[in-house]
């Protein structure tokens, strides 16, 4: 069988072909089953969008790679509008994109020997090490250093069985989701190379470099690069770039060292690897082995029809079809990153680690601006990220109360934050990215050439807030009710207009305290204000007063039993005049004695 | 008299912590101002928040449009009212400091006022439990409640508010005692009122 795999896999269109025009009704209904894909006249458009996170009406440039070692500090120049070498990134071929596929080998011992030598604790090279969760029948290994591997030790075997084997064996408890979040960390920080990354399982990550490639001299520098960095941090990786994910996932596990799989060579490299390179659970693995199927071309070799039949209600991880059909770019599986790639972005690589990012923040915000405004934009949220060279990822972010794209203002706006940035040993690359933009025109509002005070009280509104936080610096906004701490609050005023009142229909003090604060009263009549009161310590004998003024309970928002307040006006014997009221009436029967506070200070 | 805020530093002082003398004496100062239809940044540190309040918006003069700002230190106070005169959007710049911080010396007072002139904008400095130390603010004035006019429909209630303003110090004019009340042109300065609308009741002198 093993021999008839290469003309089988290159046959195979035929034979599609032949069993289509054979028995064209079976064949449609396995086709619906299996959603295959529609022709490429008529292709769906929920597809294609869903499969293409980048197409041409939504260009994004990132900066270009340092050219020349002679530009020193490495400054990165900005390159507009997409580019993809590539093949033609408008008709969406699912064979046009480059995926790369990066499989850390041991991943999770690798970080758990970095904690152990940070806690001095590690052990050394020739004691056998697993790792080990919790399991029904007690504890299972999950990963093996080398020296264990030797001994022949394997992972999910169990931990009494393993000890057997190697009496001194090292049993550490394993960490599976330290490890997901580390990995999470380091996904985010292999957007050093191209925008879309994900996490692929609990070892692997992928990312789709369509267009990025040329940045770092092809696609077999690019994958040195990102092998030597990461060796560099510790980690053993496999990796592989091919159309699918599907494909570039087989060939960085099961394949050849960094290959490189083209459209027309993904049939030939994938054709000899094994069947569970096609990410199917080990049960399906078993059955297709069973059956005689043990590579991936030998299921390609299978008449579809048959495997159609066979798996037609199987799940993914259960059907070789589908898994086959993801392989070879006929299901899309597009890389589905975290966050939304940032449209505007600069970045700085710099000749060698520094620790102090103030110096190039100028050149970045110049270049930014720059972009948004050949595009049109202006940015409200823009984000400063450094790459430690430790696999660390430092940001800080500033916002603004309207769209900006004055170099000058949004440098400014870092000047207070950039010391909350941990440089750790050093970075050696910064990003600044404008992670909020909107549209800005540009307009001219006065004759005279000066700015608009819009823009300028915007601005300030941007610094005073990026030093002292959205939460201090507020404007008032009024709500419906006549509840006097409830008729007015306040919002962050970035992104808001100042307002002003509409109707004053009441007398108002000046100045409210947030909570109003309890006096001691001297009765001198049921009704009416006190006749003397004592507050923070000072007696107040009040001369002149106005009132009630009546301000009942909102029975849709407060508790049952508030109780009402009857409100004052008054001016003591020294002049001053506050704002009091009682909190309650004799025999309303929601409570004892009403207490009386002040609420506000009259001018 | 009516007088509107000129647009340099200048001082108010208020005898007691509690007195809403000063805030009147400036919203009335801020009347005029405000037709301009730009907001004033009111810069509050934090002990004169929980002291003295916050400034009720139904409460102030109509149209006044206000950017409030929420710091702890008096240094921050001194930046933000510096921030804010760089700013042309501003009608005026108002900030209230308890006691007698270290940061507000007369260098501080004199970057204020040099700002404050250079771009036209008043710089209002509040101070409270503070003592009227060397300061290069052009004009320091001292307030305090003076009993309101009658309420004309209400014999026992407190009317329109007068405050006695004492300007202790000044450049470029006279010192001098008043008595300050909130018209409708704005802050007007009379050395007699009469505490009465009708001028044959009582009188209340400065």
């Amino acid at each position: 069988m093993t021999d008839t795999t290469a003309p089988c896999i290159l046959r195979f269109p035929d034979q599609q072909a032949a069993q289509r025009r054979a028995v064209p009704a079976d064949l449609d209904r396995a086709i619906g089953a299996l959603q295959q894909k529609p022709a490429p006249k008529t292709p769906a458009p929920a597809a294609s969008d869903s499969f293409t996170p980048i197409g041409p009406v939504r260009p994004i440039w990132r900066a270009a790679r340092a050219a020349a070692p002679s530009e020193g500090a490495g400054r990165a120049g900005v390159a507009a509008g997409a580019v993809a070498p590539h093949g033609p990134a408008t008709e969406r071929d699912a064979l046009s994109r480059r995926i790369v596929s990066l499989h850390l080998t041991d991943f999770a011992m690798a970080r758990w020997l970095r904690l152990a030598t940070a806690r001095q604790d590690a052990p050394p090279d020739d004691l056998p090490v697993v790792l080990a969760v919790e399991g029904p029948h007690g504890p299972v290994v999950t990963a093996t250093n080398r020296a264990a591997a030797l001994a022949g030790l394997h992972k999910s075997g169990r931990v009494v069985d393993m000890r057997a084997l190697c009496p001194d064996l090292r049993v550490a408890q394993a960490d599976p989701a330290g490890d997901r979040a580390a990995l999470t960390k380091l996904m985010l920080w292999t957007r050093r190379w191209c925008p879309w990354t994900a996490v692929d399982g609990p070892d692997g990550i992928v990312l789709d470099t369509t267009g990025s490639d040329h940045l770092w001299g092809g696609e077999s520098a690019l994958l040195r690069d990102i092998e030597g960095t990461l060796s560099t941090l510790g980690f053993a990786s496999t990796l592989a770039i091919a159309p699918t994910h599907g494909a570039a996932w087989a060939l960085a596990r099961y394949g050849p060292v960094r290959s490189i799989a083209t459209p027309a060579t993904l049939a030939a490299l994938t054709a000899p690897l094994p069947a569970r390179a096609l990410r199917l659970d080990a049960d399906t693995v078993l059955l297709l082995q069973r059956l005689g199927l043990k590579s991936v071309g030998d299921i390609a070799a299978v008449p579809r029809l048959s495997l159609a039949r066979r798996f037609t209600h199987a799940a993914l991880s259960q059907n070789p079809l589908a898994r086959l059909d993801q392989l070879q770019g006929r299901l899309p599986e597009p890389v589905s990153a975290s966050a939304e790639p940032p449209r505007f972005a600069v970045q700085a690589r710099l000749a060698e680690p520094v620790q102090d990012p103030v110096p190039h923040l100028p050149a970045l915000c110049a270049e930014l601006c720059a972009g948004l405004a050949a595009a049109g934009f202006g940015a409200r949220r823009v984000t400063v990220t450094i790459y430690r060279t430790d696999g660390e990822v430092s940001t800080v972010t500033a916002a603004t109360a309207r769209a900006s794209r004055d170099p000058f203002h949004l440098c400014r706006l870092f000047d207070d934050k950039i010391d909350r940035i941990d440089p750790g040993f050093g970075f050696e690359l910064i990003t600044l990215v404008a992670t909020g933009t909107e549209d800005m025109v540009q307009v001219q509002t006065r004759l005279d050439g000066q700015a608009d005070d819009g823009a300028a009280l915007a601005q300030l509104i941007d610094r005073l807030t990026a030093r002292l936080g959205p939460q201090a610096v507020r404007s008032p906004v009024t709500y419906p009710s006549h509840i006097p701490e409830r008729a007015e609050g306040w919002a962050p005023a970035i992104g808001l207009a100042p307002t002003l009142v509409k109707d004053r229909a009441a007398t108002r003090p000046l100045r409210l305290f947030d909570h109003p604060e309890e006096i001691h009263v001297l009765y001198a009549v049921p009704e009416g204000p006190p006749a003397q009161f004592v507050w923070r310590r000072v007696t107040y004998r009040i001369t002149r007063f106005a009132g009630p003024e009546r301000i009942a309970p909102e029975w849709w928002n407060d508790r049952p039993g508030t109780r009402l307040r009857d409100y004052y006006r008054i001016e003591d014997q020294s002049a001053r005049r506050f704002w009091i009221y009682r909190d309650g009436v004799w025999g309303d029967e929601r409570g004892e004695t009403p207490r009386w506070f002040v609420h506000g200070v009259f001018g | 008299m009516v007088m509107t805020a000129d647009p340099t530093l200048s001082e108010l002082f208020s005898e007691t912590g509690v007195d809403g003398a000063v805030t009147g004496f400036v919203c009335a100062q801020l009347t005029g101002l405000a037709v301009s239809g730009k907001p004033v940044l009111w810069v509050q540190d934090r002990v004169s928040l929980r002291e003295s309040g916050r400034p009720c918006l139904a409460g102030l003069p109509p149209g006044l449009r206000i950017v409030h700002v929420q710091v702890n230190r008096a240094v921050d106070v001194l930046w933000a009212m510096e921030e804010g005169l760089h700013c042309s959007g501003l009608c005026a710049v108002l900030g209230e400091v308890w006691g007698d911080p270290p940061a507000l010396d007369f260098t501080a007072t004199k970057r204020l006022a040099i700002r404050a002139e250079a771009r036209e904008i008043p710089a209002l400095l509040i101070r409270r439990a503070a003592n009227a130390d060397l300061s290069a603010a052009r004009m320091r004035w001292r307030l305090a409640s003076l009993p309101a006019r009658t309420d004309p429909d209400d014999m026992r209630a407190p009317g329109a508010p007068l405050w006695r303003a004492d300007l202790f110090r000044a450049r470029g004019r006279t010192p001098g005692q008043w008595v300050a009340r909130h018209d409708a042109d704005g802050l007007t300065l009379s050395h007699q009122v009469h505490r009465n609308d009708s001028p044959t009741q009582g009188l209340a002198t400065a």
